[in-house]
């Protein structure tokens, strides 16, 4: 019988955990406002958040654009096609691989620092001082880091999109002799702006929220202890990298589903 | 306070390099630099049969891309298929008795349509209907064509062959 009784105790609990999550979220995006008149503080989590992700993401970029180019033109060329290369290309990362391992990419390395710090702050009882001083801490710590995290991952994933459509060119054209204008010809040919691009800023949008929401979640729920501070990271970058692969195919269905 | 000033500029910079990124996206990979066309006017042309025709595709005077398709339908009294398509007004001097033929690019590529300018002094003017059609080539209907008359020409030479010494 004790398991049943585990059972609900896990589903209140679980249940309990959305709830929090939800009122969480409502008491952030009040904050938020708050936040974006003291903008020199988003300015700064801009800084951490997005300029030091930068690095990972043009190598990575690059890459994924290179083996896009190399597999892909390996797999055309047994069709005689490779004329769409630049297509293939440019389709792949702009609806699926650019957002999607920008995002997985941006949970590993932002997203596990932003749990890690704001569960230390909360560990050394930093959150818990500015209580005590009458200052409430989501404004201040939580909403900008928020904020940045839902700015840097739209550019970061436009960043990762261009340097892998260049990576693809790398390969396509200066290695394995590709014409160019047949390169960049057939992208534009098939790549519609609204359709493509936007979508995938909207998705990039959308899992920068996700991504985000659940690292500033996991580091403030943390427990603060120095073992509650590494599981909260390690939560946040599993859940946060289930949610983008799973809120992925929901918003692909969405987008491209009825054509 | 340098130091401030020193992280304001890289973010900054890293925000300027993302918008660089959206419109080199926009630009470059995307077609927005040639999908839009702003002054436009539309004319209309009936076809028998579209072929694999689609929405966006150029339409081409002198292989020149003018336009776009916009639109297909169905004319339901006439069972024809007509099409939409919007025209650069660059060209507004198109003749009244212009034909339009849905032509394919390269062997087995997509379809587009083609104008071929008449000699009619007066041109063709926005919601104007394009009254000489070319449909487009359906390979199977082209291929069944060639073996009826292939056999037919066999047959036919055959005969002749056998009367030829009547004909002369």
């Amino acid at each position: 019988m004790n398991w049943i009784a585990d059972l609900g105790a896990k589903t209140l609990q679980y249940v309990a955990g959305l709830g929090r999550a939800g009122r969480f979220f409502a008491a952030l995006t009040g904050a938020c406002l708050i936040a974006l008149s003291r903008f020199s503080l988003v300015v700064k989590q801009l800084y951490s958040v997005g300029v030091l992700t930068l690095l990972i993401i043009l190598v990575s970029g690059l890459f994924v654009g290179m083996v896009l180019g190399l597999q892909g033109y390996y797999t055309l060329v047994s069709f005689g096609a490779e004329s769409s290369l630049g297509l293939v290309v440019a389709l792949s990362l702009t609806r699926e691989l650019g957002p999607v391992l920008s995002a997985l990419l941006f949970a590993g390395r932002a997203g596990s620092a932003l749990t890690a710090e704001i569960g230390l702050m909360k560990a050394t009882q930093q959150l818990d001082a500015m209580e005590m001083m009458a200052t409430d801490p989501l404004p201040i710590v939580i909403a900008p880091r928020f904020l940045a995290g839902f700015i840097a991952l739209p550019l970061l994933t436009a960043i990762f999109t261009s340097i892998g459509v260049i990576g693809g060119y790398l390969i396509g054209v200066q290695q394995l002799g590709l014409d160019s204008g047949v390169y960049w010809a057939a992208m534009q040919e098939g790549v519609d702006f609204y359709d493509d691009i936007i979508n995938g800023v909207i998705k990039s949008l959308v899992f920068g929220l996700v991504v985000t929401f659940i690292a500033v979640y996991q580091g403030y729920f943390a427990t603060p202890t120095s073992e509650g501070v590494s599981r909260a990271t390690t939560r946040t970058v599993v859940n946060a990298s289930l949610s983008v692969l799973g809120l992925d195919y929901v918003l692909t269905a969405l987008m491209f589903g009825e054509i | 306070m340098q130091q401030k000033r020193g992280i304001d500029l890289i973010v900054g910079l890293f925000v300027l390099g993302g918008i660089a990124a959206l419109v080199f996206l926009a630009l470059r990979v995307g077609n927005l630099s040639t999908a839009s066309v702003d002054n436009a006017y539309r004319l209309y042309a009936e076809f028998d049969n579209i072929g694999g025709l689609k929405l966006k595709a150029p339409v081409t005077l002198a292989g020149v891309n003018i336009g776009r398709v916009t639109d297909v339908k169905i004319e339901k009294a006439f069972y024809t298929a007509v099409v939409e398509m919007s025209i650069d007004s660059k060209y507004d001097n198109l003749p009244e008795d212009t034909s339009a033929a849905i032509l394919t690019a390269g062997l087995l590529g997509s379809q587009y349509v083609g104008l071929e300018p008449g000699a009619e002094e007066s041109y063709l003017a926005d919601g104007d209907k394009i009254e000489i059609t070319q449909s487009s080539l359906v390979l199977e209907n082209l291929i069944s064509t060639f073996i009826t008359s292939g056999a037919g020409q066999g047959a036919a030479a055959q005969s002749g062959s056998e009367s030829s010494g009547d004909d002369f």
